[in-house]
């Protein structure tokens, strides 16, 4: 068996070293809940959650070799991204969040429970990616979160995504 | 000089400051900050393959951007970076020759990129028919080609033999370019020479964006092999006899090994390739030498950055688990290319790649490996955040 350094080094390519990305669009790893990480290649290998390489790379992978994966991304350091956030959206985000996403995501997103991401510190692109698939959609919520979340437009979920990012 | 960490065989040298070089220096470093590495490059910068085709297409202002230093990754890792030429290396000696002098190792890895094969195109001047396939002035000097090309002019791509360094590459080029023809020089069109029977990758997403953007701008003609070129004519020769003229002409010749490990006599049989075992990328002909990289045979992984910087950490993790006498840890790789067919749209192919124990050699895993299911706007966006990601990993 490949060690979990082996394994996850070849991701960094893309996520950045040990997880901390350095490109606005592509999600850090760094720190990330183990249960999320595993939940998300799950998915991906599945076709449940669309994704573009992901879909084909976590097909590579034993769930085994998953959980290696997840728990050595879990340990490495949250690195929070750089990108320029609008206050304006970050205060209105924080209105939306305190209302709707403070029960999950908690802690300003810092935290988790269970198979719910770190969302805190990611990178904007990548949360308007994220939160563009989910709003469409493409990428299924549980019901529950679903009903929480139907009423929000796309405005608030604009602003939540520059409040998450904000996050240090 | 006999410095204690060279008498207890702590000492790495690791040669060229690319794709491979630069992660298999830092990250021994990162594994085993006891271990002294010297990396040594000719240039006090590097400059980018991947993406330099959009430079030529015309939708980046300039080189800056895919062009990386060393001096963050020396002082963030502690890494001992030379700039100097490689002159030779003297394996029985554990010695390595350079411009500036020798340097001694315990463990070399060798990561040149390639060489090309000019001497199997009779009459072959870059300076003229520019290969722009190791990026830099030789991309500059093409791009300038194409802005001076008059409109209704054509463009001459000529395409080796497989394998060769960016399986996808030439294909992605043809794309920029002809986006480049299309926004710029009305009327103008590329002849694309392949001396393959076929597109060697992602045939499938590349004839769908040719003829979604491109349509009746490419004139690709497969099993041409440019044999000859006439610099006074702007012309080459297709097999010495069928000729085909052009006002801008882009030459890829045929490839092998870099220059160095031609000299050290890393390369194996076929006289253009560096065979090596599959855990380690250790030589099968230098006892403590370790090739990665393009000039390496890999198995089923394809000569590109990715590959190459997945390969150094695979060498890097196995070169410290020998030099502190633990056991090998089984290899694990990962290569992804992304292309662009157009401004907005980009397509990947990817795999994960294991060893098979029995046939000693790296094979991909199943179900890992394919493309993508249409031309993309999102993986062109993604596309964007690897190459500067896999860039910052490089010189960080
Ligand atoms: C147009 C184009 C597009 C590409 N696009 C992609 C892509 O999108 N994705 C991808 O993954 N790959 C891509 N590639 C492939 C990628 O560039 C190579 O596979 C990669 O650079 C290989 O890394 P390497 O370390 O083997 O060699 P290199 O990156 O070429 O590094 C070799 C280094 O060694 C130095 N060197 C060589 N000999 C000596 C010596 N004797 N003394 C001192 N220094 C020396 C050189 O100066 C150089 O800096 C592309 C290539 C091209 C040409
Ligand atoms: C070539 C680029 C690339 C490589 C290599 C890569 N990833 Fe990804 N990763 C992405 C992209 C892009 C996404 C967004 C989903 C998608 O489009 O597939 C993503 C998303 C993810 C996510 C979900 C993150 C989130 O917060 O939603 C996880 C987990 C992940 N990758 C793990 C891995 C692991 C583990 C590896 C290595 C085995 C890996 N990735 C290799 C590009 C890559
Ligand atoms: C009921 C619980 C719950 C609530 C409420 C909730 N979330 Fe989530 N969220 C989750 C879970 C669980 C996931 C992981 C789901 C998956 O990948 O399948 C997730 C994933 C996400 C992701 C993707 C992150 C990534 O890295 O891939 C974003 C972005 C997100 N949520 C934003 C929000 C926002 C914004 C709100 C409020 C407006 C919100 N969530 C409310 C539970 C919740």
């Amino acid at each position: 068996q490949p060690s979990a350094a082996m394994l996850s080094n070849a991701c960094a390519g893309c996520h950045g070293t040990h997880g901390a990305s350095a490109g606005p669009s592509m999600p850090s790893l760094a720190g990330q809940s183990k249960a999320f990480f595993i939940d998300a290649m799950k998915k991906f290998k599945s076709g449940e959650r669309p994704g573009t390489v992901m879909s084909r790379l976590a097909k590579g992978y034993s769930d085994e070799q998953v959980v290696a994966m997840a728990e050595f991304f879990a340990k490495q350091k949250p690195q929070a991204q750089t990108d320029m956030v609008d206050p304006a959206l970050v205060a209105k985000g924080k209105t939306v969040y305190d209302n709707t996403c403070k029960r999950c995501h908690l802690e300003n997103g810092k935290e988790f429970e269970e198979d719910t991401p770190m969302v805190a510190g990611q990178w904007l692109k990548y949360l308007q990616i994220q939160m563009g698939e989910l709003q469409s959609g493409a990428r299924k919520m549980s019901e529950k979160k679903a009903e929480k979340v139907k009423s929000l437009s796309s405005a608030d979920w604009e602003a939540v995504a520059h409040f998450y990012a904000s996050q240090k | 000089a006999s410095s204690p960490a060279m008498a207890n065989g702590r000492k790495v040298v690791v040669i060229g400051g690319g794709y491979g070089g630069t992660i298999a220096a830092k990250y021994i470093r990162m594994m085993d900050a006891t271990i002294e590495v010297t990396l040594i490059e000719r240039n006090d910068h590097y400059v980018s393959c991947p993406f330099s085709n959009l430079y030529l297409g015309g939708i980046m202002p300039d080189l800056s951007s895919l062009t990386i230093k060393y001096d963050k990754l020396a002082a963030n890792h502690g890494i001992n970076v030379v700039q100097a030429e490689v002159t030779g290396i003297d394996a029985a000696g554990h010695t390595v020759k350079t411009s500036k002098g020798d340097f001694k190792y315990d463990r070399l890895v060798v990561s040149p990129g390639v060489e090309f094969r000019t001497d199997e195109i009779k009459g072959y001047d870059d300076q003229i028919m520019p290969h722009a396939w190791k990026a830099g002035p030789q991309t500059m000097l093409l791009r300038k080609q194409l802005e001076a090309m008059k409109p209704g002019g054509t463009v001459v791509l000529s395409i080796p033999l497989a394998p060769f360094r960016c399986p996808p590459g030439p294909y992605e080029r043809t794309s920029m370019i002809a986006m480049y023809l299309k926004q710029h020089k009305p009327g103008s069109k590329i002849i694309v020479l392949d001396a393959n029977p076929d597109i060697v990758s992602k045939k499938g997403l590349f004839l769908k964006g040719w003829k979604k953007h491109y349509d009746g701008l490419i004139d690709y003609r497969p099993a041409k092999k440019v044999t000859e070129v006439d610099n006074k004519n702007m012309s080459v020769l297709i097999e010495g006899l069928e000729e085909v003229k052009g006002d801008v002409i882009n030459i890829i010749p045929p490839q092998k090994a870099g220059h160095i490990a031609h000299v050290a006599g890393l390369v194996g049989p076929d006289k253009k390739w560096c065979p090596v075992n599959p855990m380690t990328f250790e030589s099968t002909l230098q006892k403590d030498i370790h090739v990665i990289g393009d000039s390496s045979i890999a198995g089923a992984m394809p000569k590109s950055g990715y590959s190459a910087n997945s390969e150094a950490k695979v060498c890097a993790a196995n070169i410290v688990a020998v030099m502190n006498g633990r056991e090998l840890t089984e290899m694990s790789g990962v290569n992804t290319c992304y292309s662009f067919l157009s401004a907005k749209e980009a397509v990947s192919v990817t795999g994960v790649y294991t060893v098979d124990k029995v046939k000693n050699a790296i094979v991909p895993v199943p179900g890992s490996v394919g493309v993508s299911p249409d031309l993309s706007e999102l993986e062109a966006v993604y596309a964007q955040s690897w190459v500067k990601n896999i860039l910052t990993e490089m010189s960080s």
